[in-house]
């Protein structure tokens, strides 16, 4: 017990010796989750489209305004021909156009109808739908205010309730998502090279000479990172409380132990990863590459998993972002205790156990 | 000229001679465009739907009918309680409740007005409110067939307006996410595979001590980096051109523009790249450290290029700070060329920025990087 001690000890000095490293460390996070939260929504808001209004009389100009007045929108610019649609989106300045046809406002008189086209430049789907279903709002509502007076028969109305987010804040929805991204990535790419960087540097032989056992040279490796990513971890949940008023409705307590849990399954699969590769490079490169993209896409971060396709579903179970995320949304924002998230909770132990185990029946005691 | 030669010779032994790398650099992003293409989709399907229906009335069980029908709602459960449905909520078993009151046909058919309680978890506000439109749209079909049985002909005497929206999605007539994606996940790829190994390679030397024999032969600086980085330039390009090969082939991405200027912009994109991954392994101690630095900003240029959340929602200093994202102009490129065919003078703004980020980047990296330590 007393060498391993030791060994811990050795360990944090390592750590602690390497100021620059450790800036690095605490500063990066800090740095994401502030930035991440202010600036990314995906809400759409300010969109710049264009008018091409080929009756320019009061009802369209009616209705430019109430678009303009929104505050999804931004009419950039006027066009005069159908041609320019084409010249406008090729150069990206626009993302939708507005084209109203003739005699929009006596049509609308004479027939009862007049029509309008919503041209959006859907290379980015989302978007596209997205403001022609805006577009489509603020036209029912004038045409609301035009019909006032008709009454229609047998109305079904729904009031909708939104539950554990009422202002529809993207910020409740990205603090967890960069929170994970960042104790994984950080936890994973700390741990990986700690070992690969011994057998680089020729340390290994000492290590392996030593009377100290494969399980406590990976467990006195990770101690000390524990204690890092838990400093992370701290200060990310407090920025997200005291900057983002992000709610914490259950038990911080428990979003401790999780955050914890979360941490340690993530050092796990960096040592794992460490134990696999030769050099500090191999090591790296499987931790940022191999991490990093499938953490943001197949956690349920940005993009929904119910919409995925069955295998991408089943394949999002290994990652263990996506437990933690259901877990801290869990905590923070519907409340829940562990009644609710033992399943999740179960996977989380259960991979850190077998990524644990994986690594020390890896872990060669001969240099080859 | 014979120097540059040996050196990039010798770098790219270095790279090949590593078989662990290989997989790495080639495999691991043609696995992650394939698979992960598919993941990214902001379309709302499969809502977990669950009523209450505390009615049973053939208008109630209509109405569900009508949710059963759509194609965006399905595991419809009927739930005993109010109290039931919002524990299965906090489970998160369910997304959407419809609560329909007692006695919902008969106050319908006298009162002719009726609220309906939809509650709806919106912890994912953006697809909430998605989720909100389709509910309503449902809910307005079932109306319009309520008219058809129930109304009066009286009732119809004045005619009121309408106006009639037609969308026209251009470049993606179908919505299909891939088309958007795959370009932007080959941009992402192309980037961090470039960023990650230029990011190592002059602190690797650093590291294990062999950068100072370096320092004492008589190479000059700029043969030195250009050495250095060239095979990675190589490595760049190659992956776009495999990446391109798979987007045509597997998901029928369109290639609208020129191919050619897709080229021209991305070999200067990625020189932007390699200085930055030069300027890092230049200013870091360990190879740690330039990994650490090099996914801080990989992260920051993926979650700001546009690609995933919209750019111009952003504060308007967040919208400053992606004009010095690169990730975002090559996005953009991409999308530009292959889906809507830009030209050339289209683009230029974009590319002219990036040959200036190039040019800026690596005099920097070029500038700091000190032969003698």
């Amino acid at each position: 017990m007393k060498r391993f001690i030791g060994f811990v000890k050795k360990e944090f000095y390592h750590i602690f010796r390497d100021r620059r490293s450790l800036f690095i460390l605490f500063g990066m996070p800090i740095a994401q989750i502030l930035l991440f939260g202010f600036a990314i929504t995906n809400e759409i808001n300010n969109v710049d489209i264009a008018v091409l209004d080929h009756s320019k009389d009061a009802t369209t100009k009616e209705i430019i305004n109430k678009i303009a007045a929104s505050k999804y929108f931004s009419i950039k610019q006027m066009i005069t021909h159908e041609a320019d649609i084409t010249s406008v989106f090729e150069k990206g300045q626009v993302k939708a156009v507005l084209n109203f046809e003739n005699d929009f406002s006596k049509n609308l008189i004479n027939d009862h109808k007049a029509t309008l086209q919503i041209v959006t430049d859907a290379t980015d789907p989302n978007t596209a739908n997205t403001i022609s279903n805006y577009i489509n709002a603020i036209l029912q509502q004038y045409q609301l205010e035009l019909n006032k007076g008709i009454t229609t028969p047998y109305q079904i109305v729904s009031q909708t309730r939104m539950v554990y987010n009422p202002e529809l804040k993207s910020v409740y929805m990205f603090v967890p998502g960069v929170m994970t991204i960042i104790l994984m990535l950080v936890s994973a790419m700390m741990t990986s090279i700690s070992i690969t960087k011994e057998k680089e540097m020729g340390t290994m032989e000492i290590l392996l000479v030593s009377p100290i056992n494969p399980f406590q040279v990976i467990i006195g490796k990770v101690v000390p990172y524990i204690f890092l990513s838990v400093i992370n971890a701290i200060v990310i949940v407090l920025l997200s409380i005291f900057i983002f008023h992000m709610p914490v409705q259950g038990s911080l307590f428990l979003l401790g132990f999780e955050s914890v849990l979360f941490i340690v399954s993530a050092l796990a699969l960096g040592i794992l990863i460490s134990t696999i590769s030769k050099t500090q490079q191999t090591a790296m490169m499987i931790s940022l590459m191999g991490l990093m993209l499938p953490v943001i896409l197949l956690s349920g971060f940005i993009f929904p998993i119910s919409s995925m396709p069955v295998p991408l579903q089943v394949i999002s179970n290994i990652i263990p972002a996506k437990w933690f995320i259901i877990i801290i949304k869990g905590i923070m924002l519907k409340g829940v205790g562990l009644q609710y998230i033992w399943k999740e909770t179960l996977i989380l132990i259960g991979m850190t156990v077998f990524f644990i185990a994986l690594s020390v029946k890896k872990y060669k005691i001969r240099l080859e | 000229m014979k120097t540059i030669l040996y050196i990039i010779q010798k770098e790219f032994k270095q790279i090949f001679r590593n078989k662990g790398m290989l997989p790495i650099i080639f495999v691991l992003p043609v696995l992650q465009l394939i698979i992960l293409s598919n993941a990214a989709t902001f379309e709302v399907q499969n809502i977990k739907f669950g009523y209450i229906d505390n009615d049973h009335t053939s208008t109630s069980r209509a109405l569900v009918e009508k949710f059963n029908a759509s194609e965006y709602f399905n595991v419809l459960t009927d739930f005993p309680s109010e109290s039931k449905a919002s524990a299965e909520m906090l489970l998160g078993n369910v997304d959407v409740v419809l609560d329909i009151p007692q006695y919902f046909e008969r106050d319908l058919q006298k009162e002719k007005y009726m609220n309906l309680g939809v509650t709806i978890n919106a912890i994912d506000g953006a697809a909430a409110g998605v989720e909100n439109v389709y509910v309503t749209q449902v809910i307005q079909r079932f109306n319009q067939n309520l008219k058809v049985d129930l109304q009066q002909v009286s009732d119809q005497q004045i005619q009121p307006v309408n106006i009639n929206t037609i969308p026209l999605f251009w470049y993606n007539e179908t919505l299909n996410y891939k088309t958007f994606m795959v370009p932007g996940i080959l941009v992402l790829l192309v980037t961090m595979i470039t960023l990650f190994l230029s990011g190592m390679n002059i602190v690797r030397e650093k590291e294990i001590g062999t950068l100072e024999q370096i320092n004492v032969t008589p190479i000059k600086k700029s043969q030195f980096i250009i050495g250095k980085l060239f095979p990675f330039w190589v490595i760049g390009m190659a992956l776009l051109t495999i990446g391109l090969l798979l987007a045509k082939v597997i998901f029928q991405v369109p290639m609208v523009g020129s191919l050619a200027l897709l080229y021209l912009y991305t070999s200067i994109y990625i020189l932007v790249i390699l200085g930055i991954g030069l300027f890092i392994s230049n200013f870091t101690d360990t190879q740690q450290q330039a990994m650490f630095i090099a996914w801080f900003f990989t992260v920051i240029f993926i979650l700001m290029s546009g690609l995933f959340t919209p750019i111009e929602s952003m504060p308007k200093w967040a919208q400053i700070v992606t004009e010095f994202n690169p990730i975002r102009y090559f996005v953009e490129v991409m999308r530009m060329v292959m889906l809507k065919g830009s030209g050339f003078m289209d683009i230029l703004p974009h590319l002219l920025k990036t040959l200036l980020y190039a040019f800026v980047m690596n005099g920097l990296a070029v500038w700091r990087y000190k032969k003698t330590t």
